[in-house]
């Protein structure tokens, strides 16, 4: 006879002293982790629940200014640093993290138009409706010293946007013409135009230095390439395009900022139309930038919030708003992906988390696997109904549910319209045109 | 341009005929044409790779002597397997056909990762051996204990009571053990350490007995309700909706008391709010066998006539019933792992049953006597309760046994045993006390600390409470198949076809028109039978219209088929009149 009965050795399976973790064994076997799919549903489910509890994406707001914000721009190699413009001229410097103010003078006589740092980031180029350019150190001037710019351009004609090169000393400003200049000298390398009133954005690509983008007020986007002559190329829309960005991983692929409320995102290889229309504001879209990893986008709008879109999709994933936030002016997307940075017309900036749930700081081990696992569970279980509700709703300012139902009103009317001319006319007389060449009217070169 | 994409960095002819043309100025310009770049986009390079990728063959192995990673055995795949999955043929979308062989592959991946976990396990399970010559039957508790190591040896005992027929059950862990006499004495302790709880009287008849979700917390089911204790034996509460109890069985995951009365009637009490969930008087009479199917948290319920119906909280009706046997059902049990479900009758039967296909019987018995009591252990070993006898039989279930495995007789009837989960014990409450015998072999040896630890500590226990709480799964989830949450949801699709289906053999709905009283001298009798007439006429035909564009597309589906190709000479053909 051979026997032998199961008999455990506590010493094995107990921690030896208090200082110790409790020892841990485990077993996959399904058997012993019975409802298991019931399980991991209802962890997806408190996963889901517990995103939106911790959803406070409100960060804080910088204010000092004493007109609406016009314009901000983000430092190339600091992420505390932020400058921003404002309407009556003022310029001020600010520490994000301190949320104070560091240094603010008056720039410009009227509108800042445009700031951009330098590639170094040791300058600053500010334009104003005062036809000039102006640059300044990043240094905050000594006790006793004036704050004055180290170089004074006056351009000859009116001055709305400024962009600077990646990585040469060169930058572009838009007005009535488009300008190429060299940041040591006070004439324009270059002066382009096509036949337009004004331009009031140019976006130079991050990557593919050479090319430039505005957009024009005859609702124009125009592409030129620094080495040629003349313009690209150039996209008429329906409405005017408030502001473009180009994507900083894709560097064929730019989005547009348009007054129609939606967004779009274009391939320069075909623009024919959009690759992408993204939907989702009640109002004007009036500014639009990047994520650093291109796979994101945040637009603010004069609606009064800021939308978060991922590149691909056409509906928003986020939108931020709070009370006594104003039409938007600006947005930013900081460089650690991390932050954005909104201004608006009621003189604050206000600074935001680009993933509403995401904790702060410096995460344990554990706790960041714990954070992944959950993310898997959201995502595995993301199509059923509950965790889909969940997981979509969104809180909405009263003006911002109207005016969605209002427009959803006036789509099904028009669909219901065009739908009724199909049926009394001739097969084929009523094309179905896709909504994505609705919107753009012609591309010229 | 047309229709061609254009590339900054090609040669584009209309942009240097442009340049030709106007008058030169002083501006810098490059000539991009001679510069040579890449084409932008990866998608032909891409194909290129991917070209190149298939004609790489696969080396033969450099080192005979290594033979590389080891191949993971096919039943323990078997074992940690979680179903076929998704067959990614009929995809039709590239990106997502994808994302599912990714998915496909991340699971099988983890499959073999727990399959392969399995050396990491440092028990190993208990077994009885026979000589050539004998038989394990004939080895008495006393042989084994004697063989047994000293620590083993003092996991059998023997308790006499005199509170009349015992009725056990162990926590879910194994260390803990509950028990209650009749005639109203109630005691839990530790069995292991004997370390005694608590024990009183509750001076009622005790009809049965189970703990909660954890061993702080019991519930017994008295004369007419069921109350719940601390494991200072202090009464916590008095649930007298719960009335005439005669069998409780706690789902651990669902925070749910199952209990049946004598009354006919099945409850289902959630402990964590304190609410009852269901309440269904089952029609089949006096209720009192009663078990639950630990796979899937469905109630079985054994009635007299021979009938074994399974239960949610969710549904008045039973789910499922199954007709085992010509006689009254004694016993019933389901095995950890929800695959078999053996019952017993008074004409002596026993009968093993695919209970995941509800089909069977897999295996017939006919006994000597006839078993009142069920009990499966987690290595599937079945124990059978006859009067004063209790037999445990192995691998009875895929193949059929030929003799018991182990046999014990008692001086008194048994009145309710169950397995130790995590040991090799079988606790036998029979009408003089409680006894635990050794089972070699029938528990499972590797416990799972973040599921169920025989060694917890308070603290361990507490933050069990709280994670298992959080990771409560509603009543409504009980159902025949649980893993039907993370299935693709097929049945709804069928259901919208047939819902079509039915929609073409409606009924015209009728109309009841009630015309609005007028102004005197406006209408009449016969204009209001006639706009009657005429307000009925137009829903039919507004029906009928419906109807017939709902079958025509049925039938645009089915004309889609390729049809025979058109000949030049087929216009001089007699037109087919059109339906």
């Amino acid at each position: 006879m051979k026997v032998k009965v199961i008999s455990r050795n506590p010493d094995e399976y107990l921690r030896e002293t208090k200082l110790q973790i409790h020892k841990v064994q485990r077993n996959y076997d399904p058997n012993l982790h019975p409802f298991e799919a019931a399980r991991e549903y209802v962890r997806a489910l408190n996963a889901v629940k517990l995103e939106k509890v911790f959803a406070k994406p409100f960060l804080g707001s910088l204010d000092g200014h004493r007109d609406g914000v016009s314009s901000i721009a983000k430092h190339p190699k600091r992420l505390s640093l932020l400058i921003s413009g404002a309407f009556d001229g003022e310029v001020r410097v600010w520490d994000i993290p301190q949320k104070t103010c560091l240094r603010d003078f008056v720039a410009h006589d009227g509108i800042v138009r445009g700031i951009v740092y330098t590639i170094s980031g040791d300058h600053f180029i500010t334009v104003g409706d005062d036809k000039t350019i102006k640059t300044w150190k990043s240094l905050i001037p000594q006790f006793g010293e004036e704050e004055e710019p180290v170089n004074t351009i006056l351009s000859k004609t009116v001055v709305s946007g400024i962009s600077h090169h990646r990585k040469k000393p060169i930058f572009a400003t838009s007005g009535e013409v488009c300008q190429l200049w060299e940041e040591t000298r006070n004439e324009p390398l270059r002066t382009v135009e096509w036949g337009v009133d004004s331009l009031h954005d140019i976006t130079f690509n991050p990557v593919e230095g050479n090319i430039l983008a505005s957009c024009a007020s005859d609702r124009s986007i125009i592409l030129y390439d620094m080495r040629e002559k003349y313009p690209l190329r150039k996209v008429v829309m329906k409405l005017r395009t408030n502001k473009l960005c180009w994507n900083p991983m894709e560097p064929y692929i730019f989005t547009t900022a348009n007054e129609d409320y939606n967004l779009y995102t274009f391939d320069t290889r075909n623009l024919k139309q959009p690759t992408n229309v993204h939907v989702d504001h009640v109002g004007a879209v009036t500014y639009v930038d990047y994520a650093p990893t291109g796979k994101e986008f945040v637009s603010g709008s004069y609606d009064k919030t800021v939308r978060i879109f991922e590149s691909e999709k056409g509906h928003s994933r986020e939108i931020y708003h709070t009370k006594r936030m104003q039409r938007l002016t600006c947005v930013l997307w900081s460089l650690d992906n991390k932050y954005i940075m909104s201004g608006s017309d009621e003189m604050n900036i206000r600074i935001w988390k680009a993933r509403a749930s995401e904790k702060l700081g410096p995460l344990k081990p554990r706790e960041r696997a714990a954070l992944r696992y959950s993310d898997t569970l959201k995502e595995k279980y993301a199509s059923h109904p509950q965790i889909k509700r969940i997981a979509r709703h969104r809180q909405v300012p009263k003006h911002i549910y109207n005016a969605q139902k209002e427009l959803r009103t006036i789509k099904d009317k028009s669909k219901k319209k065009e739908a009724n001319r199909r049926a009394h006319s001739k097969a084929g007389e009523v094309p179905y045109v896709p909504e994505r060449q609705k919107h753009v009217l012609k591309e010229q070169q | 341009m047309g229709k061609q994409t254009v590339r900054y960095f090609k040669k584009d002819e209309s942009i240097e005929n442009t340049e030709e043309k106007s008058p030169k100025k002083d501006v810098l310009t490059f000539d991009v044409t001679r510069v040579k770049k890449k084409p932008w986009g990866r998608r032909v390079e891409d194909r290129k790779i991917s070209k190149d990728k298939k004609k790489v063959k696969q080396k033969s192995n450099p080192n005979p002597k290594f033979k590389g990673k080891v191949k993971v055995p096919e039943e323990l795949i078997e074992k940690y397997s979680k179903g076929e999955g998704v067959d990614s043929k009929g995809i039709k979308t590239s990106v997502h056909r994808k994302r599912i062989e990714k998915k496909e592959k991340n699971v099988k991946f983890a499959i073999e990762q727990a399959a392969k976990t399995e050396v990491l396990l440092t028990e190993c399970s208990g077994f009885l051996e026979a000589d050539s010559g004998e038989t394990t039957t004939q080895f008495t508790q006393k042989q084994i204990v004697q063989n047994v190591d000293i620590s083993a040896a003092a996991k059998h005992f023997d308790l006499r009571l005199n509170f009349g027929s015992y009725r056990a059950k162990y926590t879910r862990n194994g260390r803990h053990l509950l028990i209650g006499g009749r005639m109203g004495h109630v005691a839990a302790f530790d069995w292991v350490t004997k370390k005694l709880h608590c024990e009183m009287n509750v001076m009622e008849s005790v009809h049965d007995i189970s703990w909660l979700h954890i061993e702080t917390m019991f519930a017994v089911a008295q004369k007419s309700w069921v109350y719940i204790y601390d494991n200072q034996g202090i009464e916590l509460h008095c649930i007298k909706r719960l009335n005439k109890v005669s069998r409780m069985e706690f789902l651990p995951y669902h925070f749910l008391l199952a209990s049946c009365s004598d009354e006919g009637y099945l409850s289902w009490l959630d402990i964590s709010i304190g609410q009852i969930v269901g309440q269904y008087n089952t029609h089949l009479g006096r209720l009192s066998v009663l078990t639950q199917n630990p796979w899937n948290a469905t109630l079985c319920l054994g009635h007299a006539k021979g009938v074994v119906s399974f239960w949610s909280p969710t549904a008045r009706e039973p789910l499922a019933k199954m007709l085992c046997h010509k006689a009254p059902i004694l016993g019933i049990h389901v095995d950890p792992s929800g695959t078999y479900m053996a019952t017993s009758a008074s004409n002596r039967e026993l009968k093993i049953w695919d209970v995941r296909k509800l089909d069977g019987p897999v295996q017939e018995y006919k006994l000597i006597q006839a078993a009142n009591h069920l009990n499966f252990s987690q290595k599937r070993m079945l124990a059978l309760g006859m009067g004063n006898v209790v037999e445990v039989y192995r691998d009875c279930c895929a193949t059929a046994a030929k003799r018991a495995y182990l046999r014990h007789r008692f001086v008194t009837p048994i009145s309710n045993f169950s397995f130790c989960p995590y040991e090799d014990v079988l606790g036998v409450g029979t009408a003089s006390g409680f006894t635990s015998l050794l089972v070699p072999g029938s528990g499972e040896p590797n416990f799972d600390t973040l599921e169920a630890n025989p060694f917890q500590s308070k603290s361990q226990r507490r933050e069990a409470e709280v994670k298992s709480l959080l990771e409560k799964v509603q009543p409504e989830m009980i159902t025949l198949d649980p893993t039907a949450i993370a299935d693709v949801d097929i049945p709804t699709l069928r259901d919208k076809v047939e819902a079509k289906k039915n929609l073409l053999y409606l009924k015209p709905p009728r109309i009841n028109y009630e015309p609005r009283n007028k102004a005197k001298g406006k209408g009449g009798t016969v204009k209001i039978a006639r706009n009657k007439k005429i307000v009925q006429e137009e829903a039919k035909k507004e029906f009928v219209k419906k109807k017939m564009e709902l079958m025509q597309e049925d039938e645009t589906i089915e004309s889609s088929k390729p049809q025979k190709p058109v000949h030049v000479l087929d216009r001089f053909l007699p037109k087919v009149k059109k339906k």
